[in-house]
């Protein structure tokens, strides 16, 4: 398919070891970047083009420059491995088959900043990945990966493994630090801006797993071997998280710029059952949708997907088949986001509970006409009107889907008949 | 404020609270140490946190009841928990939870008679590649059709097997054992 960059060593027996680890040839990248300074490694990351992986797509090096060193204060690095955006199961991976490469991410990434102490902050519902991790953190330790003069070298850094407790909100950044600072993980209003005030007050920077996992790489074979692959504006490779009604589901590492249908048809195994496709997400459930007739030319890859009306956000692709009633799509994710909001911000924890109501009563075929432009008006009262980007991440799915199937609604709202493929239990029975 | 319950939890907590700059910081994991105790969070387990990190006791009740995997109640021995999001609804989580309704004859939430068994829905537990799921208390359970989710839970029913985090290891046999294996292509 193509060249493999994170997945490269995750078949390996004995991977998740320290010394699996440095004989597939770990540890080449952390050594060559504590030779550089590290104004150096952030000027090699940029050049890189390397883009947050977590969602947004924001250059890293650019992100790293906004930290400021001299403040007096400390500097932290937080790894991201929530993971929680419905359809997004990638982190998970490395954590589990080859949690030493974040690892020496993580360290690359702290001397660059000039941070001395990180925390990995991992999902409570990842026991698994949890357990592969603190084994393989207690052994770096043991190694002289992790602690006092790193490898021999003058750079010493403390690592601290964070789980979670089953809570989406903190996949967003600041959310995330107000969680680890033992409180409800609520966003903060921006700015300030993590790089300058975030930990205890202090200059952090968070970045998602699978950001942090490819720095090895950009140090052992060089930011130009990085470049070199993926489009002009989306370098490098991705990993895509496939799920729903496909042959194969599972992860992949992709080149960015890959065709989107290839992808379905060849990665994937084609949609499953003989069936026809109807739709896909291709970037974890906030994002829009595609109909099957729009994913021609569309190729996985952040401009690509950009030009189509959607993004590649966590990368988390989900695929629908011609039996999925888009109202019970609709519902499903309303009922998640209604679920997940934090509680903060009135447009959102009311507004998700009334979009997932309105959804829930066309479904069972008591939708009444004007129903429609009801949930459009109340999206367009939650979008923009919330603390951080939650209440976007709300209303996409319910107005892409509506938008995209507006007869399905419609003949539902006017049959007034009941879902015949109800996705959930209490709808089914 | 101390209670002999969590005398035993000490030294661990004491451990991780020095792990980070500021012990508030340690309310979560000393929450977990509290459940692993009590089966849930308690009052008495709210007040050990309080009296170790300083924080006010109804800080400490508020993030215990922010974050869901901190149970208010207790939960049954083996507590299964059905992801509902899109992509294991799509291939038939709908079924799953139906089973177990069915089999324990239980509404979500409640507890049967024996303690043994307890089910909820919950939202996308990042196993979407291997759907529909569930989870056992912390072991996952994937790619499951009613057949199979049939012989697991008789499986646990014979074998009363420790699914916590601690000994995440192959105790279900047969090819049952839920420790996740991504499917990795
Ligand atoms: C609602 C919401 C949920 C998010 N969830 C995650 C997540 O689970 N994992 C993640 O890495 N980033 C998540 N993000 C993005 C983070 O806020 C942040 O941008 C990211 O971790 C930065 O890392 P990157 O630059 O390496 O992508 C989320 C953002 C929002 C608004
Ligand atoms: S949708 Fe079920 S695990 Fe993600």
């Amino acid at each position: 398919m193509s060249k493999k960059i994170l997945l490269k060593n995750v078949h390996n027996q004995g991977q998740a070891t320290f010394d699996g680890y440095v004989n597939s040839g770990g540890l080449l990248g952390l050594k060559k970047a504590l030779k550089k300074d590290p104004k150096e490694v952030i000027e090699e990351v940029k050049n890189s083009g390397l883009r947050g992986r977590g969602g947004a797509g924001f250059p890293t090096g650019v992100k790293w420059g906004f930290v400021p060193r001299d403040t007096g204060k400390p500097v932290y690095l937080i790894c991201n491995a929530d993971e929680s955006e419905p359809g997004t199961f990638k982190d998970r991976v490395i954590m589990e088959r080859d949690p030493f490469l974040m690892i020496e991410g993580m360290i690359i990434a702290a001397y660059a900043l000039g941070s001395s102490l990180s925390f990995i902050y991992v999902r409570g519902e990842y026991s698994y990945p949890y357990i592969k991790t603190l084994e393989a953190i207690k052994e770096a330790y043991s190694k002289g990966m992790l602690g006092k003069n790193i490898l021999g070298s003058n750079f010493s850094h403390e690592m601290v493994l964070h789980r979670g407790a089953g809570a989406y909100i903190c996949g967003e950044e600041t959310g995330l630090i107000n969680s680890l600072e033992g409180k409800k993980g609520q966003p903060r209003i921006k700015p300030p801006f993590p790089a300058v005030k975030g930990l205890y007050g202090c200059p952090t920077c968070v970045n998602n797993v699978e950001t942090l996992a490819v720095l090895p790489f950009i140090f052992s074979e060089g930011w130009e071997a990085y470049a070199a692959l993926g489009t002009e504006k989306s370098k490098g490779t991705k990993l895509i998280s496939a799920s729903g009604h496909i042959n194969k589901p599972g992860v992949y590492e992709i080149e960015l710029g890959y065709p989107l249908k290839e992808f379905l048809e060849v990665e994937c195994g084609g949609v499953w059952k003989g069936r026809k496709l109807k739709a896909v997400i291709p970037g974890g459930s906030s994002v829009p949708v595609l109909r099957a007739d729009e994913i021609e030319k569309v190729n996985l890859d952040y401009e690509s997907l950009r030009d189509a009306g959607t993004m590649l956000g966590s990368g988390g692709f989900i695929v629908l088949d011609e039996t999925a009633d888009m109202v019970e799509v609709a519902r499903n994710l309303a009922h998640f986001y209604a679920h997940e909001s934090c509680g903060q911000c009135t447009p959102c924890r009311e507004g998700g509970h009334w979009v997932e109501k309105v959804f829930t009563r066309i479904s069972k075929g008591r939708g009444v006409p004007g129903d429609m432009e009801l949930v459009d008006s109340m999206c367009s009262q939650i979008a923009g009107h919330t603390i951080c980007p939650f209440g976007d991440a709300l209303v996409t799915p319910a107005q892409s889907l509506m938008k995209k199937f507006p007869e399905e609604f419609k003949d539902r709202i006017l049959n007034g008949s009941k879902s015949t493929n109800p996705l959930n239990y209490e709808l089914g029975h | 404020m101390t209670d002999k319950k969590f005398d035993v939890c000490e030294k661990r907590a004491e451990e991780i609270i020095a792990q980070y700059p500021d012990k508030h910081s340690a309310v979560m994991p000393l929450l977990y140490l509290v459940q692993e105790q009590s089966g849930c969070i308690t009052e008495e387990g709210i007040l050990w946190v309080s009296g170790k990190i300083d924080m006010a006791p109804v800080h400490v009740r508020e993030v215990a009841t922010f974050y869901t995997m901190y149970y208010k109640k207790p939960v049954g021995r083996f507590h299964f928990q059905v992801c509902r999001t899109l992509s294991c609804a799509l291939r038939g989580a709908r079924d799953v939870t139906g089973y177990l309704k069915e089999r324990f004859g239980l509404e979500p939430g409640e507890v049967s008679l024996n303690g043994l068994w307890s089910y909820e829905e919950v939202e996308c537990l990042g196993s979407c590649g291997t759907a529909p799921m569930c989870q056992v208390n912390d072991t996952f359970f994937e790619n499951l059709t009613v057949e199979k989710l049939g012989r697991i839970v008789d499986r646990i029913e014979a074998k009363k097997p420790n699914l916590k985090l601690s000994v995440l290891r192959d105790e279900m046999g047969d090819g049952l054992q839920g420790n996740p294996k991504s499917e990795v292509i």
